[in-house]
């Protein structure tokens, strides 16, 4: 038995392949849901009604969504021109702890002014946090990797100092968190009475224009001949290190406006739990998508759904809501396995 | 011909790819202590064949039999214990062990605990004195130059006590003195009673080292004549079907000099790669640069490419300094290039052709405005290379990686050479290429020196340089010789150059 690389890619079998993908790793998963002594048509039943069953869930579900469309396109960007940006977490938390800076009525501005300028504001502190790891690796090869994961931690600390010192909200009876940001501060309901924000409609107009940038300018040709053959990219006179750091901007502003949005349309204020993973969680959104930022939508919107119906369905039967991270996982993995079939034909 | 008994035997091997008949009943005899030799044209089958016969691929017919006994198909397991090994085109070694490590990895049971390493040195050592293939055990792989990874892969097979021993393209990444001392190599092995197939579309190594030449064409044996007995145009025309006649290049005056360089020296972290070298391109010329690989071409080449800056000196284009820009100045001044590798540098495998087309000009209006890709223009202009160069086999939306090697470098060239650069630096242009595509090739780069471009054509094929150049120079150690005018060169001037012996009064300009 031998992998052939295909020549074409069938488009059916690239549509099929995640669907695939998700299947088996919930048939896997159904392994150590039975092994609780459970009914696991129960158990997914209760998942899917979980996330969907109600207005309540779905809105609940979407909410989620949000911020996985934002870092999931920021790993995306990233990965599609080998830039291997680990550092969503972090950035994601720039973004949130400037908006809380900015956004408690320091700035002045009417709220359709100020908004804009409060997620602009986000994302550029998203971007400067990974040009630094970048720019180290241009100049002196330093593997972003390892700059960009450990600065998370940095980063993480560092709101934990400001939560819980110069920004601590005396109101919050001790708490450490952020003073909450003005109203004219806050995104509008996209549907009252629940918390789905409009960041949602703002993270899909984005995840249209990424695509638009990655395949109709000559930053994203660029971008792609710099991941694909850096040493064409060379030849050709693409000014690498310039192409490499408008990703960096581009990928660290995405999930810095992850950060912004889940503030001002969410809670209002900062704290070090205010994301359960979205950073990482990004990445296997990214790679679920096959890095295409269409195809980041719908995986963002899988995840979401297995986090939200897997809380559901901990609730309801007695299983560890762990699960949702196991199905998560195993999705990934059976996802790059499928990845391997798409490009790949299995010969004898 | 002897009557040595046959070690090896294929018989009435089919192979299909969908609609591709890859290999239609070819039989073919290989006898004990012979060299073989299968040539035929990129894509004739000669890999697929090879494949069946060491059990990668299984044949739709036909059968593959090794000292009498017929081989289970699809087993490569087999076709080792029945003492066949292979030297694939691609190495495969691990970089970061060393010598000897690659050599024994996989012939110890795993079930051991201890490695035999002093009796697996002393075999190895014996077998590189045997065949002449001395390589220090404990070298690690990576450091090792491309030629002496290829005698790991040798001695690798050897130690597994081969009797036949297949090499696909040997000498596709040697230079002609590596290329010499492995056919040594090789004649040795056959001597000493292996039997040798190596696959090759070279007419003059065939011709020089085997002893019988099996061809093969469009997947079929067209031919098998002793290597005494034929000559390279017989050859020639066997293995493409048809007389190929490579272009004759007219005299011609040359024009202004549009390329010069002072005394410019490159260095990298420390080391010489060019030391001050002079010289100088004319319109309507081409300047041919021989030597032996690793002698500085890829830092020249690099250089007039505008992808290396000089440490020193000075490189002037079109009578203006120059070697501040870069590659896409390079290519806007008029400059057209041929990199040295077309996968690694020329193109980018998994873009379709239009997107390859337009790497080097995205930028220019024509296609793009307002940051936007004018994705029409760049198809159309892509169709227009495919039309113009006679790249086979594509539309603008292929992927560029499917194309052969041939129909890959004449894309390539077709990029270049459709804006019709005043300059073109043409860098190993064939190197790698069957005959009809050479002959397309060099067709083109005389096209565009009659239509008054300068050509720099670096080579390590002399019989191209001879061909193509009006002037020549040998690159030796980063020096560059003194040019020689073509017409009063010989084989031992050109020798003599390429050893780096040169004087002062052979200058001709």
């Amino acid at each position: 038995m031998r992998l052939e690389r295909r020549e074409r890619v069938p488009l059916g079998l690239a549509i099929a392949a995640p669907v695939v993908a998700v299947i088996v790793a919930l048939a896997l998963s159904s392994v150590l849901i039975a092994a609780t002594g459970v009914s696991v048509l129960d158990a997914y039943t209760r998942l899917f009604v979980g996330a969907f069953g109600s207005r309540l869930s779905l809105t609940e579900t979407l909410t989620r969504t949000t911020p996985l469309i934002l870092t999931g396109l920021a790993a995306a960007v990233a990965f599609r021109s080998r830039l291997w940006n680990i550092g969503a977490e972090g950035q994601f938390y720039a973004g949130a702890i400037t908006v809380a800076a900015l956004g408690s009525g320091i700035v002045a501005l009417p709220p359709y002014l100020l908004i804009p300028v409060l997620m602009l504001g986000g994302a550029v502190a998203g971007m400067i946090v990974l040009l630094g790891p970048v720019a180290l690796r241009l100049r002196f090869g330093v593997d972003e990797v390892v700059t960009t994961l450990l600065l998370n931690f940095v980063i993480i600390l560092f709101v934990s100092i400001m939560v819980d010192g110069p920004m601590k909200d005396p109101l919050a009876l001790g708490w450490p968190q952020s003073v909450p940001v003005t109203s004219d501060a806050t995104l509008a309901k996209l549907v009252p009475r629940s918390r789905l924000h409009t960041g949602l409609l703002v993270a899909l107009v984005v995840a249209l224009a990424v695509w638009a940038i990655e395949w109709r300018t000559v930053f994203g040709f660029e971008s792609r001949v710099a991941g694909l053959n850096p040493s064409a990219a060379t030849f050709s006179g693409i000014a690498l290190p310039t192409v490499l750091l408008t990703v960096a901007g581009l990928s660290g502003g995405l999930a810095g406006l992850a950060g912004a949005i889940e503030v001002m349309g969410l809670k209002g204020y900062v704290t070090t739990d205010l994301s359960p993973g979205y950073g990482y969680s990004g990445i296997v959104v990214a790679m679920l998508a096959g890095l295409n930022p269409l195809g980041v939508v719908l995986a963002a919107l899988f995840v979401a759904t297995i986090f939200v119906g897997a809380d559901a369905m901990s609730r309801a039967l007695a299983i560890p809501s762990f699960i949702a991270d196991v199905i998560v996982a195993i999705s990934l993995l059976t996802m790059l396995v499928s990845l391997l079939f798409i490009n790949y034909r299995v010969r004898r | 011909m002897t009557s040595t008994s046959a070690v090896l035997e294929l018989r009435h091997i089919t192979k299909r790819f969908g609609d591709l008949v890859a290999n239609d009943d070819v039989s073919l005899v290989l006898r004990s202590g012979e060299l073989l030799a299968l040539l035929g044209e990129n894509g004739a089958g000669k890999t697929t064949l090879m494949n069946i016969l060491f059990g990668h691929y299984t044949a739709d017919a036909g059968d593959v039999v090794a000292g009498g006994q017929r081989l289970p198909a699809g087993r490569p397991r087999a076709a080792i214990a029945a003492g066949i090994g292979m030297v694939h085109q691609h190495f495969a070694l691990a970089a970061n062990l060393s010598v000897l490590d690659n050599v024994m990895l996989g012939t110890e049971p795993m079930a051991r605990l201890l490695s035999n390493r002093r009796a697996g040195r002393d075999k190895l050592t014996a077998l590189g004195n045997k065949f002449g293939l001395t390589v220090d055990p404990d070298a690690r792989v990576a450091d090792l130059s491309v030629g002496e990874r290829q005698k790991v892969e040798i001695l690798k097979a050897l130690y597994r006590d081969v009797r036949v021993l297949i090499l696909d393209e040997p000498t596709a990444v040697l230079s002609s003195v590596e290329a010499e001392r492995l056919f040594s190599t090789l004649r040795t092995m056959a001597a000493n009673g292996l039997s040798l197939i190596f696959i090759s579309h070279k007419l003059n190594e065939v011709l020089a080292a085997a002893d019988r030449i099996v061809v093969l064409r469009s997947g079929k044996v067209v031919a098998e004549r002793e290597a005494k007995e034929t000559t390279r145009n017989e050859l020639a025309e066997l293995m493409i079907g048809r007389r190929v006649d490579r272009p004759v290049r007219e005299p011609q005056l040359p024009g202004d000099i549009l390329m010069q360089a002072y005394g410019v020296m490159v260095t990298e972290a420390g080391r010489t790669l060019l030391d001050k070298v002079d010289f100088d391109v004319r319109a309507g010329e081409v300047v041919g640069i021989i030597g032996v690989a690793g002698n500085g071409q890829a830092a020249l080449g690099g250089l007039t490419s505008g992808l290396v800056k000089p440490a020193s000196g000075r490189l002037e284009l079109f009578g203006k300094a120059f070697e501040r820009a870069d590659g896409r100045h390079f290519v806007q001044a008029g400059v057209g290039r041929i990199p040295e590798d077309r996968h690694a540098q020329g193109v980018v495998g998994d873009m379709t052709l239009w997107e390859n087309a337009v790497l080097e000009r995205i930028r220019e209006p024509r296609f793009s405005r307002l940051g936007c890709v004018r994705r029409q223009a760049a198809v159309a202009f892509a169709r227009e290379i495919i039309a113009r160069f006679d790249v086979r086999g594509a539309k603008p939306t292929t992927h560029t990686r499917l194309l052969s090697g041939g129909n890959m470098q004449k894309f390539l060239l077709g990029r270049t050479l459709i804006d019709a650069p005043r300059v073109l630096i043409a860098n190993q242009p064939t190197r790698g290429l069957d005959e009809g595509a050479i002959a397309a090739i060099h067709r083109d780069i005389l096209a565009a020196r009659t239509a008054g471009a300068g050509v720099l054509l670096i080579s390590e094929d002399l019989d191209e340089v001879l061909a193509l150049a009006d002037r020549v120079r040998a690159i030796v150690k980063g020096r560059l010789s003194p040019a020689l005018s073509i017409a009063a060169a010989d084989a031992r001037q050109l020798g003599l150059m390429m050893a780096g012996i040169w004087g002062e009064a052979d200058r001709a300009t």
